[in-house]
């Protein structure tokens, strides 16, 4: 989400304007915008008007609509939300009281706008929604990917894109390679045109411009992670090496960035193994996602010393926080973000009370990891929550015996 | 001629609505314009020929060549000499014309004479069939008869006696010819002149659709052709005007058009250049009004535009050949051509059943039924159990050579075979000479089995190889396996293969050791939990330590106890001391002297000792592909692997899941002889026929249609833990399947022995303890209890198990 105006006043009321730039940025739209805001986006609107004869046309019309927000929907599957409210402007299509729903859209500002009543109804922009904001707002302004990484095995490769926010599988190559056989010389023949095929993918889905001339602009390359187990990778390095020196040249600028890692195999499971992989991990260290894989790494080897510092699943949390083992001197409970984007208010609620209570009763840390990396999406695995102790617990079978 | 008479039908509309600012006069242009319209007029008047041009067409050639005084002169001079030439040499024909024209003046005939003009079309000419929108109709050029074709009639006009149709015909034409040489002077020149430069971009779509229309004109038949004439020549006439008829003002029109086409020029010529130049030609629309002398001028009804006239004439039987719907279309013939093309092409190329879908696709869904020719394969009906019992084959057994990397495995299995003669000598040589060139000489023997370049290159199995030698009682097969613990994959794919392993331990000092905490134990339990019983443990290059009998004792002592606990009985674990390279008792006993302390078997002899394994026979039918390739020309898709299950025979109709595909088997392969029929145990290769190979991959099971394999996405597993088991990321393994997949629940820890549930839930199931998951894939994959599966992780082997 990118901030393009901020008119936030003392008193904690004004106005902020946004550009949700990714459909993460809708969820955190979601999280900012809270009935009784002002809303004002683009909208498209069907007008229908009815002629003197009785005959009734519609059109369908762009407008700049403000409404006052009634009623937030989420859909976290498309990620798509609308807004729904009564229109505050005059336009010529629509009458001050109507109802619309805005369907906000991605590369389309909206602007927010919280208001301090004199008697105190609406909360303006207090330190949560602040808080809020800052995470959505994407500060570096770099919310592109970070790394690519190929993922690949024989016959199989996988496009990601590591982002701050989120990995994306951009692309999937498969192709049937004919193992070695007796006399067969298939195998070879095959391997070279999965490798043919993977690195055309590959371009083009990183835009990379393979033309000579492009060579002197010197836009930087992101770094791009071969990874697969055995030679694949390096077998596809070296397809990539003796494209640049014969077919490609624009290539060359590609190959110092390409770093060959190893994995366990060609699927997405094994992703955290390369961003584990010490050339990742000198490469993009200390970002986002680098921390969380190594918190999450902490965290299951705590579990796996069985130890009982660590705990996993909501309901053994929940009861390791009143135990008050959450706490200070390296209490972390770790959340995906997934749990946020409930639909059920009540239940969101219960996940950020206990957020609020760890960090601000406890005195605990709280890492809310995105469910779209690769460690929120072991954490989702344990249930979406997790907790490293201060003390360890006993856990009571019977609480978790209930949970289905 | 031909250019600019086609041209002027029912082309010109858009001439008239879009001519504004293309004609905007510009004050400086039209001084130019009068400029050298003088000037073009004083040197035609003095040029050799003395010529008389109107006024409004030496500025119309002006405008065209762009003001270029000199090339609308010499452009001038050409039609008027060939216009001359033209009027000399039909001299009598004009007159008849005249007379017939002048009566006929101004107003269309009421009732115009039958003879000439009535019609079929004429007759349905107001009737709605024919009332079609005109942005529906073709436009279809119809291209008049000209005098030089001399077909009018079937008499030619030199023949001094022209029949009076003909006569008429001809005089029309004539006067057609001139009309539209007048009114569209410009494109004249393209007749005469055909190189002359081309400034009309119209004009080049013309040349196609003039083309067209000869090629129809030609079809017309002799007979009708002086109707033909009659007929046309109304036509063109009418729709030559670009003008539509319809408009109500005649005299309105004749003005509004010379002011379109020039709104500059003065004082407007009317009708009077036209009739002192009529030896040039009456303007277009003078030739409307006029109507046309014997036309079939017809008064036309409102609501048709100029294009329903069009129409009418074309739907007229007397243009074109009548056509005859009963015989094929053109269309129809050229797909009868091209069908019948594919028809010979496919019977040709029945043995290549991987151009059918090409072909198919290409021929499109009609010609399906007629074109794609499924290759059907005549099963022989056997009763394939019968056959196997009848049989009389040696017992056959499939064995996995298993072990840490390096410790030997290709080179023990390559000396196997080359002892046993299944590699003669001369392919022996090569590779031993090869490998020296490349420094690795000792990797000779591996050669026999690692086949692959980068297998070569590296010195490293990376996937399974299959090889047979037979001794006296028994075939066997060797699965060698990959011992780098990247290609444990490939490992269970071979695994799954075999009836019993032969674990390879390298047992020089330090070696042994890393392999044991290696891939010699996961080995080892894999095959374990993949259910192979008997185990023969070679421990091999004891050539490197002397054949020190200490040393294989400790080996023995350590491997043997590792072994039981891994559950294989002691009676099924054998160890044999050995070394590869050399060849020391593999085949023969060793000579070594210091190795003499072992009396027992040798490899070979111990591998006889197997015994023959029952496999499902009578089962449905279960094969797990293990590869996918080109079998050749012969055979474009073909599939191995092993049979797991059931039996099967040539012509038989299988299912591949998941994709859920049907093909035939078209020849069966069993250990690379070709054989009618295969039962569960033996490694086969399927040449298909009548699929994709898209929906063919390794992992995916052939099954029949009447006992399908279901494909599901969650099942639930009692596995052996190697590893912690939480919630997790795991890959399944079965054979060559190998999916992406997560633990999603643990169910509860079990009771190694009684398979009691010892704790429901377990946050994490420790290693070594049995428990039961549920598992999740992404994908539906063909899996069915009971299966022994394997979980992965990260590299390493969390847990292996049997489904449930």
């Amino acid at each position: 989400m990118r901030l393009i105006k901020n008119k936030i006043e003392h008193n904690g009321s004004g106005t902020v304007t946004l550009c949700p730039e990714e459909p993460e940025d809708m969820w955190h739209a979601y999280n900012l915008i809270r009935p009784s805001d002002v809303l004002r986006a683009s909208a498209i609107r069907r007008i229908t008007s009815t002629q003197e004869t009785g005959s009734t046309s519609s059109a369908r019309v762009h407008l700049s609509l403000e409404i006052r927000v009634k009623n937030l929907d989420f859909d976290p599957k498309s990620s798509q939300l609308h807004v729904s409210g009564q229109i505050m402007n005059e336009t010529a299509h629509t009458k001050i009281g109507q109802f619309h729903t805005l369907d906000l859209e991605l590369n389309r500002n909206f602007t927010l706008e919280k208001e301090v009543g004199s008697n105190g109804e609406g909360v303006g922009w207090d330190s949560i929604a602040v808080e809020m904001l800052k995470d959505a707002v994407d500060e570096g302004g770099n919310r592109r990917a970070e790394a690519i990484a190929v993922v690949m095995q024989e016959g199989l490769a996988h496009i990601c894109f590591i982002g701050q926010f989120q990995t994306i599988m951009k692309q999937k190559v498969e192709m049937s390679v004919p193992r070695k056989r007796q006399g067969g010389s298939d195998h070879d023949k095959g391997m070279n045109k999965f490798y043919r095929v993977t690195l055309e993918t590959l371009l083009r889905q990183m835009e990379f411009n393979t033309s000579i001339t492009s060579a002197s602009n010197n836009e930087s390359v992101r770094p791009v992670l071969l990874a697969s187990p055995g030679f694949v990778a390096a077998g596809f390095q070296k397809y990539i090496q003796s494209e640049a020196s014969t077919a490609m040249p624009g290539l060359k600028r590609l190959l110092p960035s390409v770093v060959v890692v190893h994995s366990a195999s060609g699927y997405l499971n094994s992703l955290s193994e390369v961003l584990q992989s010490p050339a990742v991990k000198n490469m993009l260290s200390d970002t986002k996602y680098a921390r969380e894989t190594r918190l999450m790494d902490d965290f299951l080897d705590q579990l796996r010393k069985e130890t009982n510092k660590a705990t996993y699943g909501p309901r053994e949390v929940e009861s390791a926080v009143d135990q008050g083992a959450v706490g200070r001197g390296g209490g972390i409970l770790i959340m995906s973000n997934r749990l946020f984007r409930s639909q059920d208010v009540a239940e969101r609620k219960r996940w950020v009370s206990l957020v609020d209570r760890v960090r601000d009763v406890e005195g605990g840390e709280v890492r809310i990891l995105s469910s779209d990396h690769e460690s929120g999406r072991r954490l989702d695995g344990l249930g979406g929550i997790a907790a490293l102790l201060t003390f360890p617990i006993i856990e009571d079978d019977l609480d978790s015996e209930e949970e289905t | 001629m031909s250019r600019h008479r086609v041209k002027n039908v029912g082309y010109d509309d858009d001439d008239y609505y879009s001519d504004d600012g293309y004609d905007s006069p510009d004050p400086e242009e039209q001084a130019l314009l009068q400029r050298s319209t003088a000037e073009v007029l004083q040197q035609l008047s003095a040029g050799l020929p003395s010529m008389t041009v109107t006024k409004e067409e030496a500025q119309e050639t002006l405008y065209y060549y762009y003001y270029d005084v000199e090339k609308s002169v010499n452009y001038l001079k050409g039609k008027k000499e060939k216009e001359m030439k033209k009027q000399q040499a039909s001299g009598t024909a004009q007159k008849t014309k005249g007379q017939t024209g002048i009566s006929l003046l101004g107003f269309p005939a009421p009732n115009p004479p039958p003879m000439a003009h009535f019609s079929a079309a004429d007759f349905f000419r107001d009737c709605p069939w024919l009332n079609v929108p005109s942005h529906r109709k073709a436009d279809i050029m119809v291209e008049p008869l000209y005098p030089q074709l001399g077909l009018l009639g079937g008499a030619p006009e030199a023949a001094g006696k022209p029949s009076k149709l003909a006569q008429l015909a001809a005089a029309r034409k004539k006067k057609e010819a001139e009309a539209a040489a007048a009114s569209a002077a410009p494109p004249a020149p393209q007749s005469e002149n055909k190189d002359s430069p081309v400034s009309e971009p119209r004009a080049a779509p013309l040349s196609l659709s003039e083309r067209l229309a000869k090629a129809k004109a030609a079809k017309a038949s002799e007979p009708s052709s002086g109707l033909a004439g009659l007929r046309r020549s109304g036509k063109p006439t009418s729709s030559a005007s670009p003008l539509p008829i319809k408009k109500p003002s005649v005299s309105e029109s004749d003005e509004s058009t010379p002011a379109a086409q020039k709104e500059d020029s003065s004082p407007k010529p009317e009708a009077q250049p036209v009739a002192s130049a009529i030896r040039a030609a009456p303007s277009i629309f003078a030739s409307i009004i006029v109507g046309n002398p014997a036309g079939p001028t017809m008064a036309e009804p409102s609501h048709f535009d100029s294009n329903d006239v069009d129409l009418l004439k074309i739907y007229g039987q007397d243009h074109a050949e009548p056509f005859d719907f009963a015989g094929p279309s053109p269309d129809d013939v050229v797909l009868n051509a091209q069908n019948t093309a594919k028809g010979m092409k496919s019977k040709a190329a029945a043995s290549k059943p991987g151009d059918k879908k090409a072909q198919g696709d290409l021929a499109g869904g009609m010609n399906n039924l007629s074109v794609e020719e499924k290759v059907t394969v005549k099963s022989k009906n056997l009763n394939v159990l019968d056959e196997y019992s009848k049989s009389k084959r040696k017992k056959s057994a499939n064995f996995v050579v298993i072990g840490h990397v390096d410790a030997g495995k290709s080179t023990l299995m390559g000396r196997l075979l080359a002892d046993q003669g299944a590699i003669d000598q001369r392919t022996l040589d090569k590779y031993r000479k090869e490998a020296e060139k490349i420094g690795k000489g000792s990797f000779a023997l591996a050669w026999v089995l690692d086949q692959g370049s980068e297998e070569r290159a590296r010195g490293v199995t990376i996937d399974i190889a299959t090889n047979k030698f037979e001794t006296d009682n028994t075939a066997f097969t060797i699965v060698d396996a990959p011992g780098h613990r990247d290609f444990v994959p490939n490992m269970i794919a071979g695994a799954s293969q075999a009836d019993f392993a032969v674990l390879v331990i390298d047992s020089s000092i330090g070696k042994f050791e890393s392999g044991l905490k290696g891939q010699t134990k996961e080995h080892a339990l894999l095959v374990r939990s993949m259910g192979v019983q008997k185990i023969i443990v070679a421990v091999n290059k004891m050539d490197a330590v002397q054949w020190d009998k200490e040393r294989f004792t400790e080996i023995e002592q350590q491997i043997s106890s590792f072994l039981t606990t891994a559950g294989f009985l002691e009676k099924n674990i054998s160890f044999i001391p050995c070394s590869g390279v050399l060849g020391d008792n593999i085949t023969r006993r060793s000579e070594e002297a210091n190795a003499s302390w072992y009396t027992g078997r040798t490899l070979i002899e111990e591998l006889e000792t197997s015994e023959p394994y029952t496999h499902a026979l009578d089962k449905p039918l279960r094969m797990t592909i293990g590869d996918v390739f080109r079998g050749g020309v012969q055979n474009p898709i073909s599939i191995s692997g092993r049979l797991d299950a059931g039996s099967l025979q040539i012509g038989d109709q299988i299912l591949t899941m998941p994709s859920g595909e049907k093909a035939l088997i078209r020849s069966v392969e069993v250990d690379s002889e070709p054989s009618d029929w295969a039962v569960a145990g033996q490694n086969v290769t399927l040449n298909l026929a009548n699929i994709d190979p898209v929906h063919l991959r390794s992992g995916d099971v052939v099954c029949r249609a009447s006992a399908p394999i279901p494909t599901i996405t969650t099942f639930t597993a009692k596995v052996l833990a190697f590893e912690h088991l939480m919630p997790m990321l795991v890959d399944v393994h079965r054979g060559r399947l190998h999916v992406p997949a997560r633990i999603s629940k643990l169910v509860a820890s079990l009771d190694k022995a009684s398979g009691a549930a010892l704790k429901k839930r377990p946050k994490i199931v420790s290693p070594g303890t049995v428990a039961r998951v549920v598992v999740e894939m992404d994908q539906a994959v063909p899996l069915e209890a009971p299966t022994r599966i394997v979980l992965r992780s990260g590299g390493t082997t969390v847990a292996a198990g049997l489904l449930e």
